[in-house]
């Protein structure tokens, strides 16, 4: 199976009382808690953990689109992932989110994607999320009644600008282009393996079944609430007489490892309690937006997780939000190496999903507590579920680089003398 | 629903409810945020002295299923609003338009000015002033939507109970289609670019404001008074809130009935 290492990069500094005094994290969180200064380490400790996690042997590393979002300070993940491609190698680089209907034209995506495969050598995975209401409705304003439709015609036309040779015309209902022609083209052939964060809603399954696309659950929960979803996916799969392959599936799940459960209590319990706390204290004014959800999907009572969480915010107390409860619940998978493994591959096989997206660092935790959960989880967990479902089943969703020996490194050597010029 | 008679026109391939009640005079109108799911005391007062015509606009109630999905543009919605109009033979009559239903009555009456005779604008919005944007319906839950809408939501909330033997789940679709509809049409300001074309309307012009309207700041209200160039009367319904056909039915029929009467 694959791991992947996943960051959401939340604001560390929230207050104590966040929680009693703001409405919420996200749209109309209050900027005077924003401090740039120590933002800018946050950031800086990010990439870092990003980087480290990539030399540790994670297959890859991960990141998203937020907007207006104390918990996720990547408004353009694609910036994160231009450096992950020049200061790592190895490791395949996940952009789990450009929302596409927010870019306008949506060629910008198909050029910036482009460029991050390119630099990387072909290492990208392009998610294409439909975006939460609240990124997408409320922070940059899209009409939720349009946000679909403009979502899979701005879908068709990126997949056209990486794949037409030709220039062409595209006029569609939300975008008319007289001339689309990219510079530069993916590495990846025909394209980067694009992959599906979705919420659990009955048409991106169809849809990702449809175009041979990865559906990814981004679960905050865990795998006890995502089963149900990760059923509902595989049983439309079933449906539609997809092969069950485990690759066609991401999942994320919050693990901390430590020597023995008790170590690892004591370590992630504050990071954790700030996570549920207070990065998940959504306010349920922007959970819904009309239209977002389609008809169907009413219909089906399937309800995304961000709605569950702005739903478990009104009602106070359902929400774990400390330790003992997070963990009862599922949310965090926590213990020893032989703790957090077993706990996986249980979840794993449950939900039958091939590629794990891990959240090692969350909440308020610092860069050395997240290099040690990375650390460990790579030494010892790594190694005791990475051979899952590989001798059953092909990845037929990875991205597919340049050779290594045929992609460039970064040259530390160039120096700027005349003799270096005169080579 | 008791009260008026159900009628069908089909505009563009879909089926809009038109409810008609009373005698006398015509008058159109427009309803506002969630549409109509039954018929209202306000409307059973107004029919006392008029002949009532009630078509559903697209998406809401009775609006033709999902028609409000076909609608890309301000014109999309303005033509579909003419077409329904013309299908009820509300062609030269008197138009009543609250809330949202007084955006497009507004902006009906401004590209098409000969169309409609007298109009009456009930907390209308569809103007945005710079940085005071209406109160975003869309910003509260939809259980604190009555409150935003009404001074007596309970009103509000009695006219969406489900009736008894209705299909809950197709109840809920319903009522998420219109609030859906009314996104399509305003999101995310309520500006539907009246601003540019209100200067058209030159007949005789009613606005009602009510008192407690907590969805469109004061400022705007000279936006609307001073738009026309046709003579614009304003007045304040006390103790109503935006939606002032729920808050208080009568006095508003009243006042409107009073104003139509006087200047037929």
């Amino acid at each position: 199976m694959k791991l992947m290492w996943f960051h959401l990069m939340p604001y560390t500094e929230l207050p104590d009382d966040f929680r009693e005094n703001n409405p919420g994290i996200w749209v109309d969180i209050n900027s005077e808690l924003f401090d740039p200064t120590r933002a800018h380490h946050m950031y800086n400790d990010f990439m870092d953990e990003l980087e480290f996690a990539a030399t540790c042997g994670f297959d890859a590393i991960c990141v998203n689109e937020h907007h207006a979002n104390g918990y996720g300070l990547m408004p353009s993940p694609n910036l994160i992932a231009s450096t992950l491609a020049r200061r790592t190698s190895d490791a395949m680089i996940c952009v789990m989110g450009n929302s596409l209907a927010l870019y306008n034209p949506p060629t910008r995506v198909a050029e910036e994607m482009a460029m991050i495969d390119v630099i990387s050598g072909g290492r990208l995975i392009a998610g294409f999320p439909v975006g939460t209401p609240m990124d997408t409705c409320y922070a940059y304003g899209q009409n939720p009644s349009m946000l679909r439709d403009r979502y899979y015609e701005a879908h068709d036309l990126v997949k056209r600008a990486w794949t037409e040779r030709e220039v062409f015309s595209f006029n569609g209902r939300y975008n008319q282009l007289r001339y689309v022609n990219i510079w530069p083209h993916p590495v990846q052939k025909p394209h980067p393996p694009i992959w599906i964060p979705g919420g659990g809603s009955v048409e991106t399954w169809r849809w990702c079944a449809e175009m041979d696309y990865v559906y990814c659950y981004l679960s905050y929960f865990g795998y006890k609430v995502g089963l149900s979803t990760m059923r509902g996916f595989w049983n439309e799969m079933e449906r539609l007489e997809k092969e069950p392959n485990p690759y066609r599936a991401g999942f994320l799940q919050f693990v901390g490892v430590a020597e023995s459960r008790e170590e690892a209590m004591r370590l992630y319990r504050e990071p954790a309690e700030y996570f549920y706390g207070r990065c998940l204290h959504i306010d349920p004014r922007y959970a819904q937006p009309p239209g977002y959800t389609t008809e169907a999907t009413i219909r089906a009572r399937v309800e995304g997780q961000i709605a569950t969480a702005a739903k478990k915010a009104t009602a106070r107390g359902k929400t774990a939000t400390e330790m003992e409860d997070i963990i009862d619940q599922g949310y965090i998978m926590i213990g020893s190496p032989d703790e957090v493994a077993e706990q996986l591959r249980h979840a794993a096989k449950e939900m039958n999903v091939g590629h794990l997206m891990l959240l090692c660092q969350f909440g308020n935790m610092n860069k050395q507590l997240a290099a040690y959960n990375t650390k460990m989880f790579a030494e010892k967990v790594m190694p005791r579920i990475k051979d899952l479902f590989d001798d059953e089943w092909e990845d037929h969703w990875w991205p597919t680089p340049m050779p290594a020996g045929d992609r460039a490194v970064p040259d530390a050597a160039l120096d700027g003398s005349v003799a270096e010029a005169a080579e | 629903m008791t009260g008026a008679r159900e009628t069908t026109i089909q505009v563009d391939g879909a089926d809009f409810r038109v409810w008609t009640a009373g005698s006398g005079p015509k008058v159109g109108v427009f309803a506002g945020f969630g549409g109509l799911l039954q018929w209202t005391p306000f409307l059973c007062k107004l029919a006392e002295t008029r002949t009532v015509i009630v078509p559903s606009l697209p998406g809401f109630p009775g609006g033709g299923g999902r028609a409000h999905v076909e609608l890309d543009s301000q014109l999309d919605w303005l033509l579909m609003a003419r077409e329904i109009l013309n299908g009820c033979e509300l062609e030269g009559e008197d138009l009543i338009g609250i809330s949202l239903g007084a955006a497009l009555a507004a902006d009906v009456t401004a590209v098409w000015p000969h169309k409609t005779k007298k109009l009456v604008l009930v907390s209308p919005i569809g103007i945005c002033d710079g940085d005071t944007p209406i109160a975003d319906p869309w910003g509260v839950t939809p259980q604190k939507l009555p409150a935003l809408l009404c001074a007596n939501p309970q009103a509000l909330e009695a006219h969406q109970k489900m009736p008894e033997g209705a299909d809950e789940l197709e109840w809920e679709v319903s009522q998420i289609r219109a609030n859906e509809a009314a996104a399509r049409l305003l999101w995310p300001n309520g500006d539907i670019g009246l601003a540019k074309r209100i200067g058209r309307i030159f007949g005789e012009t009613l606005i009602i404001w009510g008192s407690e309207d907590k969805v469109v700041p004061p400022s705007h209200r000279p936006l609307y008074k001073n738009g026309p160039c046709g003579p614009v009367t304003e007045k304040v319904l006390d103790g109503a809130g935006h939606q002032a056909d729920f808050d208080r039915p009568n006095d508003l029929a009243a006042m409107i009935d009073d104003y139509l009467r006087i200047s037929t």
